[in-house]
Formats: C-alpha cells, sequence, structure tokens
C-alpha cells in the first residue's frame, strides 16, 4: 500500500471516530433528556417523549440518515454540513434506544429511594440529581456499551452517503488495489478493534461507578453462585436477559433492565 | 416545504415491490438467524473448547463489525472464491449470519434459565443425552426466549435498507432509484419512513400478543 492510500485511511479513521463521539454525546444527552421525560408527573411531557421514541426507535438508523441528507435541505432550506448530518441523523435514532435504557433504569431504583427524597422533602429535581441518577447509572452501563458498540457499527452507515469514514475509505483502497478480500478483512478487523477498546472502556467505568455507590461488579465466581440460585428455583423469569445481566440483576436485588431491545 | 401527492401516487407501485422484496429478506433472514444461532448456542455448550472457543471467537467478531462492511465482504469477495449468489441471496445470509450472533446470545440465556432441577430429573430419569435436549431442556428453553427472538426480528427490519448498498431493490433502494429518477426526493424517502414505523409497530404489537399468549 502506498504512502497515499495510508492517509486516506487514516483520514477515514478519523472520520469515524469523530463522528462515533459527536453522535455518542447527542444520544446521550437525548437519552437522558427522554429517559428522564418519561418518568414526569405531567402526562404531555411523558407523551411528547414517548412519541419521539417510538418514532425514531421504529424507523431504520439508513433510512433516517437518507432522510436528513435529502428531505431536510429543501423542506426546511438547511443544507447540513455531512458530518453533523451524520451525527444528527444516528444521535437522534441511537437516543431513541438509549431514552429506553434511562427510563428501565430509573423504574428500577427502589421505590423507597424516592419515597425517601420526598419525605426529606427534596424537590423533584434533586430527587433526580442526588438520589435516582447516581443509583441509575451504574446500572445502565452495560446496555449503553452494547448501544455504544451498536453506534459504531451504525457510523459505517453514513460511506453510503459518500462521506469518507472508515468504510467509504476501504473501498476507495479495494478499488485501487483490486484486493477485496484482503481490504475487507483488515476494515473488519479495525472496526472489531475500535469496538473491542470502547467495550474495555466501559466495563472500566462500569467498576468505578458501582464502587462510587458502594456495590461491587460481580467476580465469576460470585456471578456462578448468583446464577445456580436464580436457576434453581422454580421462578426463574429472568429469560429473556443473557446469563451475566441475569446475574447482575439478581444480585443487584433490582428489577430486570431490558433496553432498547425493539 | 412542497409536498406533491401525485409523486406519491406515482412512486406507489414500486414502493409494494420494495416492501416484498422488504419482506422476503427479513423473512429468509430470520430464519437462518434463528437456525444458525441455535447451532451456534449449542456449540458453545461443547465439551471441548477447541469447538468453545473458535466458535466464540467467529460470533464475537461477527457481532462487532458493521453489518454493512459484511455484506460488502459477502458481495465482492464470494465471486472471486468463485461463489456467484444474487445480491439478494447474498444480502439475506449476511443478515442471517449477523444475528444469528444475537439470537445465540438469546438461546443461551434461554438455556440457563432452565431450572437445574430439570437437567437432575434428566439424568435421575437415565434419558440419553440427545432426547435429554430435544424432550427436556429445548422445548422450556425456546418457549422462553420467543419474545427476545421477535425484537430481533424488529431489529433486523430496520437493518433490511442495509441490502440496498449491494443493489437489492428494497424500500430503500427503490426510493433512491425513484428519487434519482424524478428529482423527487421528499415524498418517497417520507413513504418508506412512515411504512417502517407502521411495519414495526403493527409488529412489536403482534409480538405484545404472542409474548402474552406464550408467558401466561
Amino acid at each position: 500500500m502506498t504512502a497515499g492510500l495510508w492517509e486516506l485511511v487514516l483520514r477515514g479513521l478519523w472520520t469515524t471516530l469523530q463522528l462515533l463521539f459527536f453522535s455518542a454525546l447527542l444520544a446521550t444527552a437525548v437519552s437522558f433528556a427522554a429517559g428522564v421525560a418519561r418518568t414526569h408527573r405531567l402526562w404531555i411531557v411523558r407523551f411528547l417523549a414517548g412519541f419521539y421514541t417510538e418514532v425514531f426507535r421504529g424507523t431504520s438508523a439508513l433510512v433516517m440518515i437518507f432522510w436528513v441528507f435529502f428531505v431536510l435541505p429543501p423542506a426546511f432550506g438547511w443544507q447540513l454540513v455531512p458530518m453533523w448530518a451524520g451525527t444528527l441523523a444516528l444521535g437522534l435514532t441511537y437516543g431513541a434506544y438509549g431514552s429506553e435504557i434511562v427510563r428501565g433504569a430509573l423504574n428500577a431504583v427502589d421505590p423507597a429511594q424516592r419515597e425517601g427524597g420526598i419525605a426529606l422533602s427534596f424537590t423533584p429535581w434533586q430527587r433526580m440529581r442526588l438520589i435516582l441518577l447516581p443509583q441509575a447509572v451504574p446500572e445502565m452501563i452495560p446496555s449503553f456499551c452494547n448501544l455504544l458498540v451498536e453506534l459504531l457499527k451504525g457510523t459505517s452507515l453514513v460511506s453510503v452517503m459518500g462521506m469518507g469514514d472508515l468504510a467509504f475509505s476501504g473501498n476507495l483502497v479495494r478499488l485501487a488495489l483490486q484486493e477485496s478480500a484482503e481490504i475487507y478483512t483488515y476494515l473488519l478487523i479495525g472496526y472489531f478493534l475500535i469496538a473491542f477498546a470502547l467495550t474495555r472502556l466501559m466495563r472500566g467505568l462500569e467498576k468505578r461507578l458501582k464502587r462510587g455507590i458502594g456495590k461491587d461488579p460481580l467476580d465469576e465466581a460470585g456471578a456462578r453462585a448468583v446464577k445456580r440460585a436464580a436457576t434453581s428455583g422454580v421462578a426463574a423469569r429472568t429469560a429473556t436477559t443473557t446469563g451475566a445481566r441475569t446475574a447482575r440483576t439478581a444480585a443487584g436485588g433490582v428489577e430486570t433492565v431490558e433496553g432498547g431491545a425493539l | 416545504m412542497t409536498w406533491d401527492w401525485g409523486a406519491v401516487r406515482a412512486f406507489m407501485p414500486h414502493f409494494w415491490d420494495g416492501l416484498l422484496v422488504t419482506l422476503q429478506a427479513l423473512a429468509l433472514g430470520s430464519v437462518i438467524s434463528f437456525a444458525l444461532g441455535l447451532v451456534w448456542a449449542l456449540l458453545m455448550r461443547a465439551p471441548t473448547r477447541w469447538v468453545r472457543w473458535p466458535v466464540g471467537a467467529v460470533t464475537e467478531f461477527v457481532r462487532n463489525t458493521p453489518l454493512l462492511v459484511q455484506l460488502f465482504f459477502l458481495f465482492y469477495v464470494l465471486p472471486e472464491w468463485g461463489l456467484t449468489f444474487s445480491a439478494l441471496t447474498t444480502g439475506v445470509f449476511a443478515i442471517g449470519l449477523h444475528y444469528s450472533t444475537y439470537t445465540m446470545q438469546v438461546y443461551r440465556a434461554g438455556i440457563e434459565a432452565v431450572p437445574a432441577g430439570q437437567w437432575e430429573a434428566a439424568t435421575a430419569l437415565n434419558l440419553p443425552r440427545r432426547r435429554t435436549w430435544t424432550a427436556v431442556i429445548l422445548p422450556q428453553a425456546i418457549r422462553r426466549v420467543v419474545p427476545a427472538l421477535g425484537n430481533y426480528v424488529i431489529s433486523m427490519l430496520k437493518d433490511t435498507p442495509m441490502l440496498m448498498a449491494i443493489t437489492v431493490l428494497e424500500m430503500l433502494g427503490q426510493a433512491r432509484l425513484y428519487s434519482q429518477q424524478h428529482f423527487q426526493f421528499t415524498e418517497p424517502l417520507t413513504v418508506i419512513g412512515v411504512a417502517f414505523i407502521l411495519v414495526s409497530s403493527l409488529a412489536s404489537f403482534l409480538l405484545r400478543a404472542l409474548e402474552r399468549r406464550l408467558v401466561r
């Protein structure tokens, strides 16, 4: 491979990472806003947040990207830079999935905690900030980790619109070198390595957050013990969760958080 | 903002063609992913690590890489190896393979959620291994995981537009073709966007009904 092609690939990698970072930021902001709004006491706020979630979860990310690139400019007169168009489409789509995670985790906090906040006459905002979120956020991390990997895979979609991300530059290199098998294998490995790094990062974050509220993430032996306890009884009802999550939820004594499955 | 109902009417015949292809890809992809996922899940319980490790590594790899690049890989590389399939076949296989790595996790959770007493009872009754699986474990495991599998069908529906990238004319492909020919982007893209919302809402409604029947 020549130096020019390497530069192309590196520039593609940089675009992918930038897009991942920005759309992850937007998705996190949106998912917390919509997720918290779905636990609001006014029905209209709940309804609007629910409507947003249903609409954006219902469409495909690729259709959303097409819509932002082709329909938004003539319809509203906004011509977005490709990077922001991609960020907007991906952030809003994955934010809708994320809002389900946030809502699930908030609902899973022990009701006594909320009641305690009311008894101490905290304002709703203080309750959310000081009591509910610190306990709910560590429970969200594994689901958000999965979502982040999904988002990384989603960033490859912008290459269809001709944006020069990793997949796009991979395609160009393939055209230049005529070595499909090799180039695509390297491309897949590249994505896999990014995903692997993200997973590691999130696991470290989860450990830190859990320690912050005095909960230790389970080691393997502990997880096995909890699983044995959960499956030897007749009332094993956590079929839709994976093994690790079963252990985690059983240990924490909280209800199953199943977000973003749709 | 201008909205032209005439364009919608003109696009509708193409839309139905596209919907048909989308549903075809969805149905076949689901079947492949359900079958292949079960195979992976069972292989992951093999007694030797020489089976478990390669299967685990391959499925982990497939799950963590973009479906789009996998589609390109299968579409451009398989012909070089002398395997030529139609674009739709390649796409269906790619979707099935990609999602089998998700359904595998679902099956695994379902199998692990079968109470240990069931295994012990099968041992106590001296059932052979094959019969333990087919008559005791799998019927209970699969019953539990139907809702989760259904969720992946809906995810798969939302990933079918990617087939457009390998020249399959499903809904998005039809919309793109039509918009490029007539230079009207708003109507076709909005129509298929709404169609996706409708189809996935309908699917999740049906799924919830199914779940109620299965879980009691």
